[in-house]
């Protein structure tokens, strides 16, 4: 496998996190464990209240954890860092929301919107320097240099959304964490906007975490995807294994519930629906086992048995 | 042929802002049949909202139909100016359902009661009455315990289970047309699969006729009878919804479906369409789409199209279909759409049926030899 010999940008081991204390602890994300390599784009794919969102904010720093450890680069970056090592890592891993209205401040500039992050991190010598650089980044997304001296509310959602990613890149991030980044938009400005994050990923060796809810869009920008429920993951495999060998009954109900947009197949499509209560965990306990390499899958050992011998079958069935 | 239940006839919206008008429709004819479900799509701006909030009176201040008629049930629904006039219409004969569920929802009363007052107003029924037929709602739009959450809030409710309930509210008065706007589009795939079937069944069983309005064409494959695709305030096609995905014949549509997700090649990029949709402000010469239509000719830049049939249910409104216009062939990667996704969802599923899979396999591998 080409994977092993890449190098882990990120990693996360036995990660959990908690909202509330004693009675009213709810542990939101439990027992998350992947790692991310360098220049790949890792999927994590999961229903509203998954905790999709609160592992990437984990990762950024804005969400607390309550137990394990997030890596970024060697280092371990979910505990307290010293100021230097915190402004590093606050620059190399950025953000790119959902909803471009909400997340760009309506009484900024475009101009000022871009460079905050450098004023912030002192990272320009001089105004001419900055200004080259927002210009250029501007131009890079798509936009004019003329429209630095606007203000949000005077964009479409997939130019803001432009706008959302040129503040991310011009930090020049090794990791962007893409929190449903087109979900907001139609589907002829998705096309745009996830065209560009693979430009960007081909020139400068971007890795993405792309958190989504629709697998047929991750499916397209995805190295490497990761179902996620109820703040746990339940499986995680390369993209094409993922689509042809979904094993875990939620991810082939996620994958039934995609639109094919094709009306012959899609009046006889069945939709699965994914009943939690369909496994036995009452004495065999489930664990995060790997059933072929890369392929992970949350199960207990009857199940892991049964998998085994689907993906066996399979095998056999292609050859 | 089926009955037509509302019809629309060259219809134009226009909107004063700030002193200058903005065409928001353009000379739009429609016929909606009785029962069927016709879904709108289009891109945000594209009219499509617009259009139908014209069958209920709830166009903005400050928008107007300056042009056309529209007819439902003998009733000239483009002549209605007051609100008064619109009672016996709006929500009693034709309803909407709108994208976002928590702000159609009051957020201070009990789901129970935002559903039984409906009743009560259009219906005449006593309080009891309609808390038992609001439960029952309730229950065939899918809530489960659906008395015991009567008196719950919108608040204490997930979003598809909120978007249900609106659909309650909708279907408590027994409406003829349901409008969907987008009524799927802020919700998890998992749930708006399921929000779909749902539709789908209470038509069945309710027998009304639907009007689902949504910008991505894969939502509409498996439940549209006939699709119109609008763009820059016009319907640009409109066929059946076997037609418009096998045999598409505006270079729109062609877009549309080709910058579907589910067409994408692995490794290559998505197809996007060029360019903005045109302002509406300004007047439109020619056809609005050809400055960014890789097939335009000459003759689109400088005069508008008719509506050439193609079928007796399918139009489209573009110079291609002129006698004297030189042939194209729809794009590769939307040829042949069937069989395509026949073989990638066979891939999908090989563990499910794998002996029936396995025969399908060897066939091609032998085919390819």
């Amino acid at each position: 496998m080409t994977v092993n010999k890449k190098d882990v940008l990120l990693s996360l081991r036995d990660l959990e996190i908690s909202f509330g204390e004693g009675k009213n602890k709810f542990v939101a994300v439990q027992d998350v464990n992947f790692d991310i390599y360098r220049g790949e784009t890792f999927s994590l794919v999961g229903e509203s209240g998954s905790g999709k969102t609160t592992i990437g904010r984990a990762i950024l720093g804005i969400n607390p954890t309550s137990n394990g450890t997030i890596t970024f680069n060697g280092t371990q970056i979910n505990k307290k860092l010293s100021h230097h090592q915190e402004q590093d890592v606050s620059r190399k891993i950025q953000m790119i929301f959902q909803d471009p209205s909400a997340s760009l401040n309506e009484r900024a500039t475009i101009d000022y919107i871009i460079s905050e992050g450098l004023y912030n991190f002192n990272l320009f010598d001089s105004e001419e320097d900055r200004l080259q650089k927002v210009t250029q980044i501007i131009e890079e997304v798509g936009l004019l240099p003329e429209h630095l001296y606007r203000y949000p509310h005077e964009f479409s959602g997939g130019q803001r959304q432009r706008i959302g990613i040129a503040r991310a890149l011009i930090m020049q991030p090794e990791l962007v964490v893409a929190d449903e980044p087109i979900s907001a938009l139609d589907v002829s400005i998705r096309a745009q906007v996830l065209n560009l994050l693979k430009k960007f990923q081909r020139e400068s060796n971007l890795t993405y975490l792309f958190i989504a809810h629709d697998l047929s869009v991750v499916h397209f920008i995805s190295d490497r995807i990761a179902v996620i429920r109820n703040g746990r993951i339940l499986e995680l495999a390369e993209t094409e294994e993922l689509f042809n060998n979904p094993l875990h009954p939620y991810t082939q109900a996620l994958l039934s519930a995609v639109p094919i947009p094709d009306p012959k197949l899609a009046r006889e499509k069945k939709l699965l629906v994914y009943d939690p209560k369909m496994h036995d965990y009452s004495v065999d306990k489930p664990s995060f086992v790997e059933v072929k390499p890369g392929h992970f899958i949350y199960a207990n050992a009857p199940e892991e048995e049964h998998y085994r011998q689907l993906l066996d079958e399979q095998a056999q069935g292609v050859n | 042929m089926t009955e037509n239940i509302l019809t629309v006839k060259d219809l134009s919206v226009g909107f004063q802002v700030r002193g200058k008008e903005l065409k928001a429709i353009r000379n739009v004819s429609l016929e909606l049949h009785d029962q069927e479900i016709f879904a709108i799509v289009g891109e945000s701006g594209s009219g499509k909202s617009v259009l139908t909030k014209t069958f209920t009176g709830m166009l903005e201040q400050n928008g107007s139909i300056t042009h056309g008629t529209i007819d439902y049930k003998g009733k000239r629904l483009s002549d209605l100016k007051k609100d008064k006039q619109w009672e016996g219409i709006r929500g009693k004969e034709i309803a909407t359902i709108f994208q976002d569920p928590m702000t159609s929802l009051d957020p201070i009363k009990t789901i129970g009661s935002q559903i039984a007052e409906v009743i009560i107003k259009h219906q005449g029924k006593s309080k009891a009455e309609a808390k038992k037929l609001a439960i029952e709602l309730m229950d065939r739009t899918g809530i489960p315990n659906a008395a015991d959450r009567y008196d719950e809030y919108p608040f204490e409710y997930s979003g598809g289970m909120r978007q249900r309930i609106v659909i309650a509210i909708a279907l408590a008065c027994h409406p003829n047309i349901l409008i969907c706007d987008e009524p799927t589009t802020a919700l998890d795939v998992t749930i708006q699969a399921q929000i779909l079937e749902l539709i789908k069944e209470l038509q069945r069983e309710y027998k009304f006729t639907t009007i689902f309005i949504t910008h991505d064409l894969g939502v509409v494959a498996s439940i549209a009878d006939r699709i119109a695709v609008m763009y820059s305030g016009e319907i640009i096609e409109v066929g059946t919804c076997d037609e418009i995905f096998y045999n598409p014949r505006h270079p729109y549509t062609w877009s549309l479906l080709s910058s579907l997700p589910q067409l994408a090649q692995k490794g290559g990029d998505l197809y996007s369409i060029p360019g903005t949709p045109p302002s509406l402000y300004k007047d439109i010469e020619g056809d609005a789409f050809a400055p960014r239509n890789p097939f335009a000719m000459k003759v689109d830049f400088e005069a508008e199209p008719p509506m050439f049939q193609v079928s007796p249910t399918h139009f489209a409104k573009t110079w291609l279909l002129d006698p004297r216009a030189p042939r194209v062939e729809k794009p590769a990667l939307i040829q042949n759409l069937h069989e395509r996704f026949e073989q990638t969802l066979v891939k999908d599923n090989q563990l499910d049926q794998d002996v029936k899979v396995e025969e399908n396999l060897e066939d091609e591998e032998h085919d390819r030899k």
